[in-house]
């Protein structure tokens, strides 16, 4: 569920694609461009991070919670048609949640981190839900059985059984929220968009590659952060990677 | 005690009604073992789930310990009962230790107690705490699972056990162990336990009081022997199997079986003697015990030696079998089948001699229960309990190999 790529795969990508990309910009002489512009990208990938810590944090916060209440079983029929409509939701590209958000909250910082919230906030409650719901009901009977509160089940069983998953889906809105801050830059959230947007406007190669890798290297940084926070917190006994 | 009274569930299902358990009545003493048997869905894990109230029934009383259970908050209601569930259900995400500690845990436990506890437990299933406390349920075969369930159950000590068949995931060998273990636990802990099986097997041997489902209905409910030797009608006949005689044989040990106070002779007394005590008790045969250690290394026929001389060590034969006072009956048979004879001698577990058991002795005891119908040859306690089951025939009996 989420997150198919390895990250040994993307790690590959990024290895090769870099080692080519160096080649060519070598004999371009892009990297003294790129070098030029340090300034500009150390303060733009800053504001890009802000904005995916915003966003994504407050995704996380709203998100996790949303999931645990749509998936109590006195929400169960709600849930189904709910997430129905949110799979509906995941479907809009995320440059029209951008206008849309442009559209009620004007320009600036706001309607940026708002959309970004709205485009990671899918797969978090997503897999939250479902992660709980596919709880084996054998443990929910065992807990249930032992005297446990529903309180006492939902922390002590449920969340840490269904943990993996939520941070898979974790994992799938901040790479998503990682790749489309660049757009916020659009409706003027800031970032590295500026420099990408700017330089395939200006035609300048070196610009735009000024912020197109940085913004592929935090994205990889990011998705890197969550699996091993993932890799550390989900307990041993219901993680795949810990033996 | 569990009473149940007139206990019914409905099930409401798109396809219809389902009638789960139909008026079903019983009671189960205090530090009794019920088990409840009868073929797949005939409504065993149901019944058992309304004694916890995770089926809430649809019709009839249950009370536990005289107090209706419907008068209870669940949750604290189930917190005095141990659970062992039909799937096993450890929480993967906790160690070994920690699902053992999960009860006593909830009820306030301190956890120094609780891990001493814990160890203990798996101890007494057999799993060396050393090994097993901090290994994850994936790292458990299904069997070194169950025992863990079961330990899990018994955690927080609670005076009534439901366990839905708890070692049916477990090979025939280490199932006869734990079966065991669990018994000799039962003998000091004296729960009172609701037990689900459908292994005829295992009720006889685990249970003092078997209950026959069929379809939701409770066939028979009476103690394993008489539900072996007087089974109320066609269904429960065919389901305890049409060797159901053979399986009464493992409820009774050999030692009450036994004829004790038997003669005896040592390989130093002179043949005379033998003969004369033979003579005296009426027994064509007498047994020869090492003066040391009382252990019987031979036999004397007295067809053999009636004109004979010189000292009994001279005349003694192979002895033809022994087995130990302990075991069961089932197990004396099969010894005599074994060594194709109609006698046995009788030892305990140092070896020494205590009596002898023949073939004429079990058949007569297997009996009498036909002579004297509504009566089951083992009577309220178990021999688990260590208690003297039946009153052994009294005088001699010429039963003596041929
Ligand atoms: N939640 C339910 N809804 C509808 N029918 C049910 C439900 N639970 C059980 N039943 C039905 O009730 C009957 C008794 O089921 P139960 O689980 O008590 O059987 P069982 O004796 O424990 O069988 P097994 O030996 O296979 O575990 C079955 O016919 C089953 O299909
Ligand atoms: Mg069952």
């Amino acid at each position: 569920m989420g997150m198919a790529v390895p990250r040994s795969v993307w790690m590959w990508v990024l290895v090769v694609g870099a080692f080519a990309l160096g080649a060519w910009a070598q004999s371009a002489g892009l990297i003294a461009d790129i070098l030029w512009r340090w300034e500009d990208i150390v303060f733009l990938a800053r504001q890009h991070m802000q904005l995916v810590a915003i966003s994504g944090g407050l995704a996380i916060l709203v998100g996790v919670p949303l999931g645990i209440l749509l998936s109590r079983p006195a929400m169960r029929r709600m849930a189904e048609t709910l997430m129905q409509g949110l799979n509906v939701g995941t479907t809009i590209p995320t440059l029209a949640v951008l206008a849309l958000s442009m559209t009620f909250l004007g320009i600036g910082t706001v309607p940026a981190i708002f959309a970004l919230w709205i485009a990671s906030l899918l797969p978090i409650v997503r897999n939250t839900y479902i992660g709980i719901l596919e709880v084996p009901a054998a443990l929910r009977e065992a807990a249930q059985g032992m005297g446990m509160t529903n309180l006492q089940m939902l922390w002590r069983v449920e969340l840490p059984n269904a943990l993996w998953v939520i941070f898979a889906g974790i994992r799938t809105a901040l790479a998503i929220n990682v790749g489309t801050v660049p757009l916020a830059f659009l409706i003027g959230g800031g970032g590295l968009g500026e420099l990408i947007f700017t330089g395939i406007a200006l035609a300048e190669t070196g610009m735009m590659l000024a912020g197109a890798i940085p913004t592929a290297i935090l994205a990889v940084l990011t998705d890197f952060l969550v699996a091993t926070v993932a890799r550390f917190t989900v307990p041993r006994g219901v993680n795949p990677l810990a033996r | 005690m569990i009473t149940l009274e007139n206990v019914t569930k409905i099930f409401e299902s798109p396809s219809g009604a389902i009638t789960a358990v139909d008026h079903v009545s019983f009671e189960v003493p205090e530090g009794e073992i019920c088990i409840l048997l009868g073929p797949s869905g005939c409504g065993k894990t149901t019944t058992m789930k309304m004694v916890n109230r995770l089926i809430e029934k649809t019709g009839g009383k249950i009370f536990v310990d005289g107090k209706d259970i419907d008068d209870y908050d669940p949750v604290t209601l189930r917190r005095t009962m141990g659970y062992v569930i039909q799937q096993i259900g450890l929480f993967p995400n906790m160690t070994v230790e920690e699902n053992i500690m999960v009860v006593p845990r909830l009820v306030g436990t301190p956890d120094a107690k609780a891990r001493k506890r814990a160890a203990e437990l798996l101890g007494m299933v057999a799993l060396d705490p050393g090994i097993f406390l901090k290994r994850f349920p994936r790292e458990l075969s299904g069997g070194q699972q169950q025992r863990v369930g079961v330990a899990r159950a018994l955690a927080a000590d609670p005076p009534v056990l439901i366990m839905d068949e708890p070692f049916g995931a477990i090979d025939p060998i280490n199932r006869e162990t734990i079966q065991d273990e669990f018994l000799k636990m039962q003998a000091n802990l004296k729960k009172t336990i609701m037990f689900v099986s459908h292994d005829i097997d295992e009720a006889v041997k685990m249970g003092d009081r078997i209950a026959i489902f069929r379809e939701g209905r409770l066939e028979q409910y009476d103690r394993p022997d008489t539900v072996l030797a007087h089974p109320t009608n066609s269904f429960v006949r065919e389901f305890v199997g049409g060797d159901r005689t053979l399986k009464r044989l493992r409820l009774v040990r050999v030692g009450d079986a036994m004829h004790p106070g038997a003669p005896y002779v040592f390989p130093e007394d002179r043949i005379g003697d033998a003969v004369a005590r033979m003579h005296e008790y009426g027994h064509r045969s007498i047994v020869v015990l090492n003066r040391e250690d009382m252990t019987p290394t031979g036999l004397i026929r007295l067809a053999e030696v009636e004109e004979a001389r010189g000292s009994c060590g001279e005349h003694a034969m192979r002895l033809p079998g022994r087995v130990h006072v302990d075991a069961d009956l089932r197990r004396a048979v099969s010894e005599m089948f074994t060594q194709d004879t109609t006698w046995l001698a009788c030892v305990d577990s140092d070896g020494r001699f205590k009596g002898h058991i023949t073939q004429r002795a079990i058949t007569h005891l297997l009996g009498e229960t036909y002579r004297h119908p509504n009566e089951g040859v083992v009577p309220d306690t178990r021999r688990q309990r260590g208690e003297a089951v039946l009153e052994p025939e009294t005088g001699p009996i010429p039963g003596a190999p041929a």
